[in-house]
């Protein structure tokens, strides 16, 4: 089944294009990676898909079942009350500087949302996440505040929090780009780990050799388009002057 | 005229005074907020009438804006004044001034507050209210408590301007003792209370400092 479906999604900011005419979906237990130069619309992409940016253009699915989607005179339509409630259920994102919430432990920060918004019973919902810190390799840290992890800790009581409210898809916008190089490797262990567990994923990712291990499926956006579409070693691997380019530069680092 | 009756006629005062201080305190604080909320919001007619309000509740004298509080109603409607609607204005006066600064305080917190918050707070489910209440508001209290701070030590400080509305606090009757017994004693009595009281309210705010200093 299509968790995701994005179709002829257009974004702009201040009448500029930012994604133009882009359509992807995403099929139950599938890992997508998202890769291109910065400035092509891969997180605007993603923030999209959350609902963090409103679209100009398109539509968007979840579970077959139309979220938002902007009309033929050009009105955004997006989910209310309820509905909306139900459809942000569906996803979880997890953010380049993780926004974890300062002022909660790292137990309240996992536990908050399920508790508060799902309401659901606090003993279940501490089980859980204490069954994902150990998961993530952090049973040690749940009475501490997220001033005293360091950056790759903090990124994986992040994930946990995110998935803590069991969505369906998981979205990842850099998860590791706000790290020392020397914390990516702890972050993409888990996000491995989780890779074998079967959740969906999508990911923006500059970790090439990372997005070609583990997806399923590549995309490579450019200029706020999709350039290539496919198994990773075909669009690594693919002889298309933009993405030799794009990976040249990356390999010059 | 005796000391002790002295103090004891002082120390009336000094409860009149903290009834002042705390009365304002638990309008202001609640109404300083709604404020803010309206000097952010959408709506550009309430976000210019607030902006407004704020500018002359900060621009013009506190003194002032007492007078008018409690005289107005008797020019502007022959509403019949004194009695108990003096300490009614007194505290009117307090609350409707200091709700405009303890606004800007607000307003200050809330603006700075990272964009990343609100947006994990969105994504994670929570409701408008419950993403104000339960992930913004308290880290910004605990970015303008220092500011929060001073504003509070001023108001003990004003209280005592409640004396141009003959108000029988602290400051009015230390300078009826005063000017009756040609005695500089009472001032020095309300220099202490001022101080003292002062000197609580920073060590209170600086605990409840302390207290939120687990995280930053």
């Amino acid at each position: 089944m299509k968790l995701l479906e994005m179709n002829h999604i257009k974004k702009e900011f201040d009448g500029l294009g930012v994604i133009h005419d882009i359509s992807l979906s995403v099929d139950e237990g599938e890992i997508l990676s998202i890769i291109g130069p910065s400035g092509s619309g891969k997180s605007t992409l993603l923030r999209c898909a959350t609902m963090l940016e409103q679209i100009d253009g398109g539509e968007i699915l979840y579970m077959g079942e139309r979220a938002a989607y902007v009309d033929a005179d050009g009105t955004r339509v997006y989910p209310k009350g309820e509905q909306a409630k139900k459809i942000h259920s569906y996803f979880g994102l997890v953010f380049q500087n993780f926004n974890l919430f300062p002022h909660y432990s790292v137990m309240k920060n996992i536990t908050d949302a399920p508790i508060r918004i799902q309401k659901r019973g606090k003993e279940e919902v501490y089980r859980e996440a204490r069954e994902l810190l150990a998961k993530m390799g952090l049973s040690d840290k749940e009475n501490a505040y997220p001033c005293q992890l360091s950056g790759g800790q903090c990124q994986r009581v992040a994930i946990a929090r995110a998935l803590a409210l069991n969505p369906k898809i998981l979205f990842f916008d850099e998860p590791t780009s706000a790290l020392d190089p020397e914390l990516t490797g702890e972050v993409l262990k888990v996000i491995r780990s989780l890779a074998e567990l079967n959740i969906t994923m999508v990911i923006v990712t500059h970790e090439m050799s990372f997005a070609r291990d583990i997806s399923d499926r590549v995309i490579f956006m450019d200029k706020g388009v999709v350039a290539l579409e496919g198994k990773p070693d075909e669009v690594f691997d693919a002889d298309h002057a933009r993405i030799r380019e794009f990976l040249g530069k990356i390999q010059e680092r | 005229m005796k000391l002790s009756v002295m103090l004891e006629q002082l120390s009336t005062g000094m409860l009149k005074s903290m009834s002042i201080f705390f009365l304002t305190l638990i309008f202001s604080l609640p109404l300083g907020l709604l404020i803010s909320f309206g000097r952010m919001s959408k709506n550009k007619i309430l976000r210019t009438i607030m902006k407004v309000y704020i500018s002359i509740m900060r621009g013009t004298p506190l003194m002032l804006q007492l007078l008018v509080v409690y005289f107005g109603p008797y020019y502007l409607f022959g509403m019949q004044i004194g009695g108990t609607y003096r300490f009614t204005a007194i505290i009117l006066g307090f609350s409707l001034n200091y709700a405009a600064y303890f606004a800007e305080i607000y307003r200050s917190g809330i603006e700075s507050m990272p964009v990343g918050q609100y947006e994990a707070a969105r994504v994670l489910g929570y409701g408008k209210m419950q993403c104000f209440f339960c992930i913004i508001f308290p880290q910004v209290v605990k970015r303008i408590l220092p500011s929060i701070t001073n504003e509070v030590i001023t108001l003990v400080k004003d209280t005592s301007l409640s004396f141009s509305l003959a108000y029988a606090e602290m400051f009015t009757i230390a300078k009826q003792i005063a000017a009756a017994q040609t005695t500089f004693v009472p001032f020095v009595v309300a220099a202490i209370f001022y101080y003292v009281f002062n000197l609580v309210v920073a060590v209170a705010m600086e605990r409840i400092e302390k207290k939120l200093s687990y995280y930053h």
